[in-house]
Formats: C-alpha cells, structure tokens, sequence
C-alpha cells in the first residue's frame, strides 16, 4: 500500500506539473493578447511610428521583417535542399556523411547571438556590404539552413524507394529522377520546413542586431544595401530603451502581439500540413 | 484450483474468446495448443491480469483462482501478479546485472533483508536450472547470457516471488532445440512446487510436458483431456485433424 | 542525338559536382565562423593594454619600465598609491590626464594647433618624479623633451580568463576579465537546469506513460507552442511581469536578478527537454514494462526503476540539449537579469551572461578595437561551449544502456 501511495503521489505531481505548463502558456499569450489587442488597428498595421515611438504604427518594422524572411529564405533554401539532397541521394553511408551530418548539427546548436557576431565578421565589415539587408539575410539564411537541411533530408528519406527503382528502371538518369520523382513527391514535406523556418526567422533578435536592424528610419528601406526596421528588434527597443518607456508600452504590446501572431501562424501552419501530409503517406 | 465459467472476451468488436469453461489442478501442467490467432495467449493473459493493459477490452464470465474471483472489485492486482508469474515468449530481461534481474521481484515487493535477498536469488537460480552456470558472474550485464540462458534468467526472475502458478507463453519459440529441451526438463521439475500453464504451437513439446492439454480453435475451447488420450484418441474430428497435421 | 546526349551528360556532371559542393556547405560554415572568431578574438592578446592611440609617460629617472593593464586601472583609480606597489621607489603615485594640462599651461602657451603641447608636457613630466601621464600618441613628449614612455604589456590569456573585473570602457586601460560573466552564465545556466529538469521529466513521464489519447493532442501541441515563442517576447513577458513578481515575492531591490533570469530561461529549455525524454522514455520495448508488471511490481515502481533507466541516455541528452540552450540564450537574458557585470554574489543579485554582453556592448565596441576583440574572445568561449554540448548530446543519445544500471 506503501508503494500504492507514492505512485498516487508521483502521478499527482507529474498532472500538475502538465496543468503548470499549460498555464504558463496561457499566461504569456494571455498577457500580450489581452494588452495588446486593444493597439491593434489598421493604422498601427500601416503607418510608421511617430512621437518618439509612443504614437503611429509599426509597418516599417512589417516590412523589414517580411524582406528579410524572403532574403533568408533565398540563401537557405536552394542551398539547404541541395544538400540535403546530396546527403541523402548520393552519398552513401560512410563517414562522409556522418562527417557532415555532426557539422549540420553543430551549426545547429550555434547560439543566435555567434551568428550575429559572424554576419557582423563577415558581411557587414569584410565584404563590405555593411549594415544591410543583405548582410542580415545572409545571416539570417545561415541560421536557418540546418533547419532547412533537416526537414529536406526527411522529405526525401520519406519518399519511397519503389520511386526511385521505378524510374532508374526505364531508363531515367538519377539527375532526372530526382528532378521528376523524388523532389516533387517530397516538396510538399520540404515546404512544410520552409514555412517553420519562416516562422523562426521572423523572431530572431540576435542575429540582426548588428547586421541589419536600426531603431527608426523615416523611409522604407529601397534596395538591399539599405538597413531595415524589424518587429523583434522594434519590441526589444520598445521594452528596453526609447525615450518614454512608459508611454511606449502599448506600442510594445501591439509590436509582440503582430510578432508573436506571425510566428504562431507560420508554426502551426507547418505542423498541420505535416500532420495531414503523414496521413496521405499512411493512407498508401 | 483454477476455475474459469463462461468467459467470453472481446477486442472492441471482435469476440476473441467463446464461452470457455476450464477446471486445472493444482501442481499439473496444462498445455494449450491450437493454430495462431486462436486465443490462447489471450486467455492464458486472462490469468494474470495482462490483458487488462489493453485498451478497449471486455470480459465475461468468471475467472476463480483459489475460490476468488481474480475480477473482482476488491482485488490487489500487483499482488495478483505476484502470485500469478509469468514468462514470455521472448525472453525480457532487465538492462541490469544477473542478480538484479531475479532480486528485482523481491524489491519491488519490499524485501529489503540483503542475506534474505541473495539466498532466494540463489534458491530461484537454482530452480530454474540456471545456478552453475552464472554463479561466478552474478554482476555481469544479463544481456551478456546466451537467449537460452535468458529464458532460464526470466524464469527465475518470476519464480524468485514464488508465485502458486506460472504461466509460460511459448517459452521456448524463439530458442534452439538444445535450449528447448533444457526448459522442457525445467519444466518437469517445477510441476512438483508450482502450477504450470503453458501456451506452445509445438505439439510434441505439450505432448512431452503436459497432463493435460487443451484444444483452441477460433476463440473456442474445443476439447480439453489428459494428454495422453488427446493426442491418441482425441474425442473430437477437428482435434484429430489439427494434430496429424490436417491444417496448421 | 549523339550531340544532345553529351551535352546532357556535361550538364549532368556539374549538376552533381554542384550538389557535392553544397554538402560540403555546413562544414565550410562552421569552418570560417572558427576562423572569424578566433582570428579576431586572438587579437586582443596581441595589443597592448591601453586604449588604442594613447601612451604612458613617466619621469626619466623613474626605474619602472612597463606595465600590466590591471596595475595601470588601479593607479588611475587610486587603488594603487605609492610606486613602490609596481615595482618602482618609495613615492606617491602623481596621475596625469591630458585635460590635466590646462591645470599648468593656459591655451596660448600651448601654441597654435596644440603644436607646443608636446613640449610642456615634456616639462610637466621632468618636473615630476613620480608623475604618470596619459596621453595621446600624436602629442607624446620624446626622450629628448624629458619623458619615458612605458611599455604596456598586453592583455594576458590569464587576464581575460581569471580577471575579475569586466571594465571595457575604463581609460586609460579597458579591463577585460571574463570571470564575471562565465559565473554569470553558469548561475543562471545553473538555476534554469534545476528547475527545468525535474519539471521536463515530469511532464515527459505523464505524456509518455499516464495520458490519455486527448490529453496528448492537446498537450503536445503547446509544448510546440512554447517552443515557438521568440526569445525577445520571453523577455518582455519576463521584464514587465516576472520580474516584478519577484521584486515584490523575495523583498528584493530590484527583480532583475539571475534568478529571474533562470526561471524564464528553464521556460525556454523546457520544451527541449520534454520532447527529447519524452522521447527516448516512449521507445522503451513494452516487453521490458510487461516483463516488470507481470513480477507485481506497480506502474510507477516500472517506471522508476526499469523504464527511466533504460531511457537514461535518451534522457541525459535531453538534459545537456537543455543546457546548451539555456547557455547560448542571449535576448531573454539581456533583458531580464539586469545589468551588473560582477561576479555574483546571490542569486537574487543582477548579472551579466556571455551572450548578454556580447549583444549589449557590440554596438558601442569601436571596430577593431580592444573592446570588439574582447567580445570576439566571449563569442569563441560561446562558439566552443555550444560545440562540445552538441558533440556530447550526439555521444550521450548513440550510448545504448546495456551495462548493470
């Protein structure tokens, strides 16, 4: 009976440990929808932010966001589906790709902030190319090509051999099998990690701050030489620094609700369509 | 000592076994045999309680060990299990030493006496013919034995909690014959202190160990009798078929 | 066709050599982010001490020679006061700055342009035995004017490492000891691991061994949730409501502490941890639980003594994949543990991390200069922390639990 007792007891625990979780969640979303949502308006969506950031909107910081999401998005995936179709259709099993398999994981757990330190190396002294939306989409397409390469390498590990063997059979070349078989049947799984790559781009702090990111600009930004505001750089500038902390503070709620909408959007998009896409692939 | 009236089970939907009745002796050892899929596992499982980790089951009927209803309200499972061992089909040791592996029972069960601990190791080891050959290696990995020597371990394991009855489910399925043969010999020993059940698909093995036998088909008890008379003259034609090898 | 065939084969070949190429991609990666870092970090150990285009000057007869940059900081801060404590006479320490002229000399006498100011710092300074003076290279007095320049040693291995001072804005010479914030990064590394490890296995084991199938839908997907959540919107959560909550709960100056700072961190590290244990506790063989049950033994008792430890290393790499977040989070922790680069004292004091720093100074850090090298060197410290933690994680996971456990 003894062991009965602490099993109810462990067992308790663990539930409220869960129940705890679901809470803190609810808190934090909670906290930026009920404060937030009263900021946002089509004004805030569409206008620049005026008064010293304690008035306007944050579409500047929209924009920028949306520009370097594609710009990261143009250097990572071509790359990172090249590669990962290297890995998985060409080379094999040995030490070559292990080899390469551990540096993808590596540059996976590279911390943001490394990345922003790198980019800042790199792009924005050494090529010159200076505070800019290049040098940020460059960095920020770094930061997202092992997510890229791994979500790719299980698209195509996922598509059926029987493909393959299919096509090989008749003649087809292994360039054209991959260009007519493999990839379009693992496109749908391949879009599934560029959409939860947009949905992580869209929140990265780190990696822009000395790459791309500026407190305010009057203008849009016009060419990809120029620098750009974005939304988690804008609520991080809002919460921290500007001249009226206060009177900035609805400013921030809208700017994290718009963030984190964005980011929750493009999350759960990718986690449904790959829930619907594994019940295709059960269903054959 | 083991009574079972009327059981019927089913999966969800699915009407797994039919209306069986069964009566078996204390110290005998029952076979049951019959093509795949004809539930005896299940119904062996039914003893023990092993059915109750899957979802979406029910159960008709009664099952009585001892003149207790093994069902009812009131029944401590675990200790239930305790006195109901079991052995499986392949062979499951702990990822712990040797020793560990037969004292697990008896720590989960609350002894804590070390001399009394190692002296049932001992005895169990013993019992499950198993001693001489690992009493020099009882802190090794139990995954270093042979799959025959596991078998042996897990049966000391079980018997280590000395339970009344111990049901084996084709304990030996997945061992080489000279391993099979050791457990058959295993077997003949053990009827003099326990309750054996076992479920086999090989028919000279329930002929070899057995008193009595009993015929599954379909989810039915189609005929339960000594041994001996089951495999000479078997009262039923489907039995008949099934063992001159009619159908498998 | 014969013409289209080799054309197509050619096209071939450089598609392949193209996709071989892009293998190689990650590898080539972390290859230059080594080289960047670590070629730029190195610097400041090649640099003298000093901010960059300044100088030291003493009194001729004065028999010190060179400095170290921590002595140079303590004598402007009059910590150090008499010569003797570096190696030189019996004498109090004279500090000189260069504003400190106009104390001697008006404008006019300087000359036009400053172009005499060269001179009458030579005559301060050879008026002075025991003066120190700091000033730029460009109007520097020569041996011939009556001045001495010391020597500034360059910021040392140990210095950078075992410094307990993080002054990178101090002049005449910036300090540069990390010891503060790798402390800092390890207490709140530290507080965030204590509190998510227990909590994750938890929840891990109620996902994998005691929900239902409802409770799974619903609980996985906010785990995700929570993984989701941008660092920068855990921070503001944390500034505006955690930190307070703090500040009022513990009687505390301020709630921006490393306790703050651990507790959201092991929020971050705690969907990491679930899913990686919950993980490895699922895929234990059901041979093994029956195997338990069938002995009697309870559900938690299987649990604890034949499923966890089989999981073990599943569960060990969900630990060190946790702290290898909860080291490299950088906005979080730069906006919610406050701002003291001090070694921390309790853990309701403010600190500075590793990453923190490196996001708050870089901007202000001249390029090229001492100060950028310096947060160069943290960001190696943070590039080689996180490799180790990936190259264990992968170690940990591949060990299978064969041995008596």
């Amino acid at each position: 009976m003894n062991q009965k007792l602490k099993q109810k007891i462990a067992f308790f625990l663990f539930r409220l440990f869960s129940f705890f979780i679901v809470g803190i969640l609810v808190s934090i979303l909670g906290f930026i929808v009920i404060n937030g949502i009263g900021v946002i308006n089509w004004d805030f969506l569409t206008k620049s932010p005026t008064d010293g950031m304690t008035a306007g909107g944050i579409f500047p910081a929209i924009v920028g966001t949306f520009y370097l999401v594609i710009g990261s998005l143009i250097f990572a995936v071509p790359l990172g589906v090249m590669s990962a179709i290297y890995t998985t259709e060409y080379a094999g099993n040995g030490y070559i790709v292990r080899f390469i398999r551990l540096m993808t994981n590596n540059l996976a757990s590279v911390p943001s902030i490394v990345f922003g330190l790198f980019g800042m190396a790199l792009f924005v002294n050494n090529l010159g190319f200076g505070d800019s939306i290049l040098a940020g989409s460059l960095t920020l397409g770094l930061l997202t090509l092992p997510l890229i390469i791994r979500t790719s390498e299980e698209a195509l590990k996922a598509v059926p051999d029987a493909y393959r063997s299919g096509s090989l059979a008749l003649g087809a070349s292994k360039l054209q099998t991959i260009r007519k078989v493999v990839l379009p049947t693992a496109l749908p799984n391949i879009l599934t990690g560029v959409i939860l790559s947009i949905g992580r781009v869209s929140g990265e702090t780190a990696p822009i701050l000395f790459t791309v990111a500026a407190y305010f600009l009057p203008n849009l930004p016009q060419s990809i030489f120029d620098q750009a505001m974005a939304l988690p750089y804008h609520l991080y500038v809002l919460a921290t620094s500007g001249t009226d902390l206060e009177a900035s503070r609805p400013m921030a709620y809208g700017t994290a609700l718009v963030l984190i909408v964005i980011v929750l959007v493009f999350n759960l998009s990718a986690t449904l369509l790959r829930q619907r896409l594994n019940k295709k692939f059960k269903q054959n | 000592m083991i009574k079972v009236k009327d059981i019927n089970f089913y999966y969800g939907d699915f009407h797994a076994l039919k209306d069986i009745s069964i009566r078996i002796k204390p110290n005998t050892v029952t076979a049951f045999i019959g093509p795949s899929g004809c539930g005896k596992s299940t119904f062996l499982r039914l003893f023990n309680r092993m059915n109750d980790l899957i979802a979406d089951t029910r159960l008709e009927g009664e099952c009585l060990i001892d003149g207790k209803d093994i069902y009812g309200k009131s029944v401590d499972v675990d200790k239930l299990r305790k006195n109901v061992g079991m052995v499986f089909q392949k062979p499951n040791p702990f990822p712990k030493s040797i020793f560990e592996n037969v004292a697990y029972g008896l720590r989960v069960n609350g002894m804590n006496d070390k001399k009394k601990i190692a002296q049932r190791v001992e005895n169990s080891l013993i019992s499950a013919a198993l001693w001489d050959e690992v009493r020099d290696k009882l802190n090794k990995s139990a995954f270093e034995l042979s799959g025959g020597q596991q078998q042996r371990l897990c049966i000391a394991r079980a018997l280590a909690v000395n339970p009344k009855i111990l049901l084996m489910d084709e304990p030996a399925s997945a061992l080489d014959p000279i391993s099979t043969s050791k457990i058959e010999e295993l077997i003949h020993q053990l009827k003099e202190d326990y309750t054996i059940v076992i479920v086999t698909h090989n028919m000279q093995q329930a002929a070899r160990v057995s008193d009595k036998t009993g015929f599954f088909m379909l989810g039915e008890l189609i005929e339960y009798s000594d041994t001996k008379k089951m495999f000479l003259k078997p009262d039923k034609e489907t039995t008949q078929n099934y063992i001159t090898g009619r159908f498998g | 066709m014969a013409q289209k065939n080799l054309l197509g084969k050619i096209i071939e070949k450089a598609a392949e050599s193209l996709l071989t190429v892009s293998g190689a991609l990650t590898t080539i990666a972390i290859l230059f982010i080594t080289i960047f870092l670590f070629k730029e970090g190195f610097g400041l150990f090649k640099t003298p001490g000093i901010e960059d285009g300044y100088g030291l000057y003493v009194n001729p007869e004065n028999p010190v020679n060179q400095l170290r940059p921590s002595d140079i900081k303590n004598m402007y801060d009059e910590e150090i006061t008499n010569w003797n404590a570096v190696g030189g006479t019996d004498r109090e320490i004279m500090v000189f700055r260069i504003d400190d002229v106009f104390d001697y000399y008006s404008d006019e006498d300087l000359g036009e342009n400053y172009s005499l100011l060269p001179e009458k710092l030579g005559h301060i300074i050879s008026d002075h035995k025991n003066i120190i003076a700091y000033v730029p290279e460009e109007f520097a007095p020569s041996a011939a004017q009556g001045a001495k320049e010391v020597k500034v040693l360059n910021t040392t291995v140990s210095d950078f490492f075992l410094g307990k001072e993080w002054l990178p804005t101090a002049t005449p010479s910036p300090l540069f000891g990390s010891l503060p914030l790798i402390l800092g990064t390890l207490l709140v590394s530290l507080i965030a691991i204590v509190l998510a490890l227990p909590l994750g296995l938890g929840v891990a084991v109620y996902l994998s061994e005691l929900a239902d199938e409802r409770m799974r839908k619903f609980l996985k997907p906010v785990i995700e949730l929570l993984a989701g959540i941008p660092s920068v919107v855990y921070g503001f959560f944390g500034l505006v409501v955690v930190a307070p909550l703090v500040q009022k709960a513990f009687n505390l100056p301020v709630g921006e502490t490393a306790f703050t700072g651990g507790l959201i961190l092991a929020i971050m590290a705690l969907p990491t941890i679930i899913s990686v244990a919950e993980d490895a506790i699922s895929n234990t063989p059901r041979a093994m639980r029956e195997a338990s049950l069938a002995l009697g033994a309870t559900q938690w008792q299987t649990i604890r003594k034949v499923v966890i430890p089989y999981a073990g290393s599943g569960i060990s790499a969900a630990a060190v994949l946790g702290i290898g977040r909860a080291v490299g989070e950088t906005m979080a922790v730069l906006m919610i543990t406050g701002n003291a680069a001090v070694i921390p004292t309790s853990i309701f004091e403010p600190v500075r991390t590793i990453p923190a720093t490196i996001a708050a100074e870089l901007g202000e850090a001249p390029s090229g200069g001492q100060h950028y090298q310096a947060l160069f060197l943290l960001g190696c410290i943070l590039f080689l922390i996180s490799m180790m933690i990936s190259v264990v994680s992968e170690m940990v996971s591949k060990k299978k639990n064969y041995k008596s456990v």
